[in-house]
């Protein structure tokens, strides 16, 4: 049976209560506060590194060439050319032959590329498909888009059998709606008035998309467990609703208030909060929002019931954060004010692209050597074995180092070192099951280290070189959130 | 291992300049100052030498690469003239070069100098390092700084003998009270003021657990050592000084990818030191060396160095310090001429910084800070971090 194989979440574990923005910038436009808290990206995360962090939990237990294929879904590229599906791919060290594609340019994209997955798998062209959708929302300081917009990514394995939610159809409106844009050049969304967005896009394409899909497959509201949709409108998401004929048990939390507006992966994240609920024949309706609406019907399996505590989901990830207790912390980490970097921030060694593609698997794959003759894993890749009693030379097989945990060797905060978020904390890390390499530690404060502290790791933007265009894309060590 | 060098060959000549921030001073000048007054203390001209080597480490952030700012600066006649480079090691180096090139017949007599110009850098501590060990290092290494890597030490030493941050930080905090104590009767010392293991403690942090005052000064400077044939040595002066042993030794990459080092001491060192004791015939450190001066880029280097040097007990540093073992009243006085941490560190330069002292100490020529008596000089280098590193050990005496 097609469906949703499995799922993964990601939320940056910072959050910004959006008192601590309005209190910043509320003066400017009053009537824009709102309660609850937005997820911030760390000053080292962007779509590609989000993505690859809910795929990791989606794929955790799958053997990787299952994978036939990577569809990202982002409106917050970090590049206008060079696709991002490739560098995800390579990050989770899937096989090179795989079909690959980015979905972009609406917050539609990530139902859009779902659909598009899933007629992938009808048509026979792959067995399964991995579709994450990531955004990283930046609005213009004092707008409501600051404090309604949010961070994360969420990841579905979609495959042509053992499907934990089947896939039973989608109905779609598609529309040159102008309620917001933004340009080439545009660094945040403009937008036409807030109350035509509202009445004219919300209210109108979220129902016709929802009733089109009902009465296309001849089911009632009541045949419906759960119904998700974006919760942008907070008043008129309840009447929308209501007009449907839903009961408020039938509508799942929209998650506005918790964690706010994901951008492409937002219906996906609610619709992943909805699974870790759901029971064996649960139908669950999913729409998203963005020049028109998707609205996509799956129903849950008994195949539900082995995934949905084993899989790092919305709900852990809402639960595991720090606060952020600076606005102006959070205007640095997003590039919108541009603090002192001094010479170490600066000045930046080119980087060897040559180099980065012919050692990919080993920079963006993080993956090691393991010596076939004494079985010591070892990162960098070597050619000469680094156990001193062994020292076989060219008897290595591929050993990969991103999906393994490990605990911290030693550690420092080093003040000295640039790092848009001081302390920069490093760790030598000895990995469980063999191996030990150094590397930079992110989303944690000093305080919470300590020698074995349990880490996994993390695809990061370890360096930005602006000058040359250059986003050093390596892994660094997390303490385990959850 | 071969029949070393023992006693095959000498120094005949030394200079150094005043380490610091020679804002006004540029690479020939201090080229020239260390080298004038080494080839004088010799009774040389600059016509009598052969060979030359020459230690830098941060090529063209300052001095400039290859041989030519030594050969074309103090106008060696087109004599051969080699530039080396081994991190922290790189005056060492030189000076091995020099000797093992005398120490071979090849020349009677060579020039070893070191020189490094940090403070043309715009850097506060050293330069950025991400290329350290090439293009690749820049994108697989954390975002490390040298005293953040020997802060990993620190934080493993502390753990391994059950000290907390605070009790560890006050023994380091006596290592740095006590070059600070020699340093300020240096006049050629980049820092010359004595301080408090308290003004060590408030020290600001710059890589936890290791403070501002755990740290050596960056400084600018140059020294040089002219090496001659030992049978030909007192035809130049009186007081020789030999070259007892002369070791280098760099990591196999096991400390950081391997798990069996644990993180408390320098491998490198250790094995580094047993040839060079072998060499010099050394059985008994702890009693055969008078006086040394080690690698004290960070206070916390310089006590696992006491004890991989083999000098204090593992884990016995600590009472060693507390003993007053390593000052100048002490049975090894270390740092005398106030070490990397006062005296300070351009990095070309400070191997032959540290024989300098161990010369003049030897010679009788150290004025307020002359030891009694002195027989063997232990230098030490250590050029890296603790997870990778080049480490030099030279033994010299009468």
């Amino acid at each position: 049976m097609k469906g949703i194989v499995s799922y993964g979440a990601y939320l940056p574990i910072s959050r910004l209560d959006r008192d601590v923005i309005f209190e910043g910038m509320g003066w400017l436009h009053q009537g824009t506060y709102m309660k609850g808290e937005k997820c911030v990206a760390n000053f080292d995360e962007d779509s590609v590194t989000m993505a690859v962090a809910s795929a990791m939990n989606c794929l955790e237990g799958y053997d990787r060439d299952y994978v036939d294929g990577l569809y990202l879904a982002t409106t917050t590229s970090p590049f206008k050319e060079r696709r991002c599906a490739g560098i995800i791919a390579t990050a989770l060290d899937l096989k090179g032959q795989i079909r690959s594609a980015d979905f972009t340019n609406s917050t539609s994209a990530g139902t859009s590329a779902l659909i598009a997955a899933i007629d992938c798998i009808s048509a026979g062209s792959a067995n399964s498909i991995l579709l994450c959708a990531s955004d990283v929302r930046v609005g213009k300081p004092g707008s409501s888009q600051e404090l309604s917009f949010s961070d994360g990514a969420a990841c579905l394995l979609l495959g042509s059998e053992d499907a934990i939610a089947s896939w039973e159809g989608s109905y779609s409106v598609s529309y040159d709606f102008p309620d917001h844009w933004r340009t080439d050049s545009d660094k945040a969304d403009r937008s036409w008035e807030d109350r035509f967005g509202r009445e004219e896009g919300y209210r109108r394409f979220i129902p016709e998309a929802i009733s089109g899909l009902l009465s296309k497959y001849n089911l009632q509201p009541k045949h419906i467990a759960k119904v998700i949709f974006p919760g942008i409108y907070q008043r008129d998401h309840a009447s929308i609703c209501t007009r449907l004929g839903f009961e408020p048990g039938q509508v799942q939390d929209h998650l506005m208030t918790a964690m706010g507006n994901t951008g492409t992966s937002y219906p996906l994240m609610i619709l992943i909060s909805a699974l870790e609920d759901s029971r064996p024949g649960d139908r669950i309706v999913v729409a998203g929002l963005g020049n028109g609406s998707d609205a996509l019907l799956f129903q849950v399996t008994e195949g539900i019931e082995k995934v949905k505590d084993q899989k790092r989901g919305v709900k852990g990830y809402l639960e595991s954060k720090i606060q952020l207790e600076s606005y102006e912390k959070y205007l640095a980490f997003r590039d919108l004010v541009s603090p002192e970097a001094g010479i170490r921030g600066e000045v930046m060694p080119y980087t060897a692209l040559s180099l980065t593609w012919r050692d990919r698997r080993e920079i963006l794959g993080l993956c090691g050597t393991r010596c076939k003759k004494c079985g010591t894993p070892q990162y960098p890749a070597q050619r000469v074995c680094v156990n001193p009693d062994c020292r076989a030379i060219d008897a290595m097989e591929p050993y990969r180092f991103s999906d393994k945990r490990g605990k911290v060797f030693s550690f420092t905060g080093d003040l000295l070192a640039f790092t848009p978020n001081p302390p920069g904390i490093y760790a030598v890390i000895d990995f469980d099951g063999g191996g030990r390499y150094w590397f930079d530690v992110t989303d944690c404060d000093l305080e919470s280290m300590k020698i074995g502290t349990p880490v996994e790791m993390s695809l990061r933007r370890r360096y930005v070189d602006e000058r040359g265009g250059i986003v050093g894309y390596f892994w660094k060590t997390v303490p385990i959130r959850f | 291992m071969g029949e070393g060098i023992k006693d095959r060959v000498a120094i005949i000549g030394m200079g150094c300049t005043r380490f610091g921030e020679h804002w006004a001073k540029g690479p020939e000048d201090l080229i020239v100052e260390a080298f004038t007054e080494a080839i004088g203390d010799a009774g040389i001209e600059t016509k009598d030498i052969q060979a030359a080597w020459y230690g830098s480490c941060y090529d063209e952030f300052n001095v400039g690469k290859s041989a030519l700012p030594l050969s074309r600066t103090l106008k060696l006649p087109f004599i051969p003239v080699t530039r080396v480079e081994n991190l922290c090691a790189s005056g060492s180096e030189a000076l091995r070069g020099a000797v093992y090139a005398v120490a071979s017949g090849a020349y009677d007599i060579a020039l070893a100098l070191g020189a490094e110009k940090l403070k043309d850098t715009g850097y506060g501590g050293l330069p950025e390092m991400s290329t350290i060990l090439g293009t690749k290092s820049r994108v697989i290494f954390p975002s490390i700084s040298a005293p953040g890597a020997f802060a990993m030490m620190a934080t493993r030493y502390f753990s391994k003998y059950g000290m907390t941050a605070e009790e560890g930080k006050r023994i380091l905090a006596k290592i740095s009270v006590n070059s600070h104590r020699n340093g300020a009767k240096n006049p050629k010392a980049h820092l010359q003021r004595v301080i408090t293991e308290e003004d060590v403690l408030r020290a600001p942090i710059i890589a936890s657990p290791l403070g501002l005052l755990d740290c050596c000064g960056v400084s600018d400077g140059a020294a040089a050592a002219i090496i001659c044939r030992a049978d030909m040595a007192k035809d130049f002066r009186a007081d020789p000084v030999l070259i007892k042993a002369l070791q280098i030794g760099t990591s196999s990459g096991e400390e950081l990818g391997y798990t069996r080092w644990d993180g408390s001491y320098v491998e490198t060192t250790g094995r580094t030191a047993a040839r060079a004791y072998e060499e010099a015939g050394i059985r008994d450190p702890r009693r055969e060396i008078s006086m040394m001066e080690v690698h004290d880029c960070f206070s916390i280097t310089e006590l696992v160095t006491y004890e991989d040097l083999g000098i204090s007990p593992r884990g016995r540093a600590r009472n060693d310090i507390e003993d007053g073992f390593f000052t100048m009243e002490g049975r090894i006085p270390s740092q005398p001429d106030g070490g990397l941490k006062c005296f300070g560190h351009p990095i070309g330069a400070s191997g032959l910084r540290m024989l300098y002292e161990m010369y003049k100490q030897l010679q009788g020529r150290a004025g307020e800070r002359q030891i009694k008596d002195p027989t063997i000089g232990l230098t030490h280098n250590l050029g890296g971090f603790p997870q990778m590193n080049v480490v030099s050990v030279v033994l010299v005496g009468l």
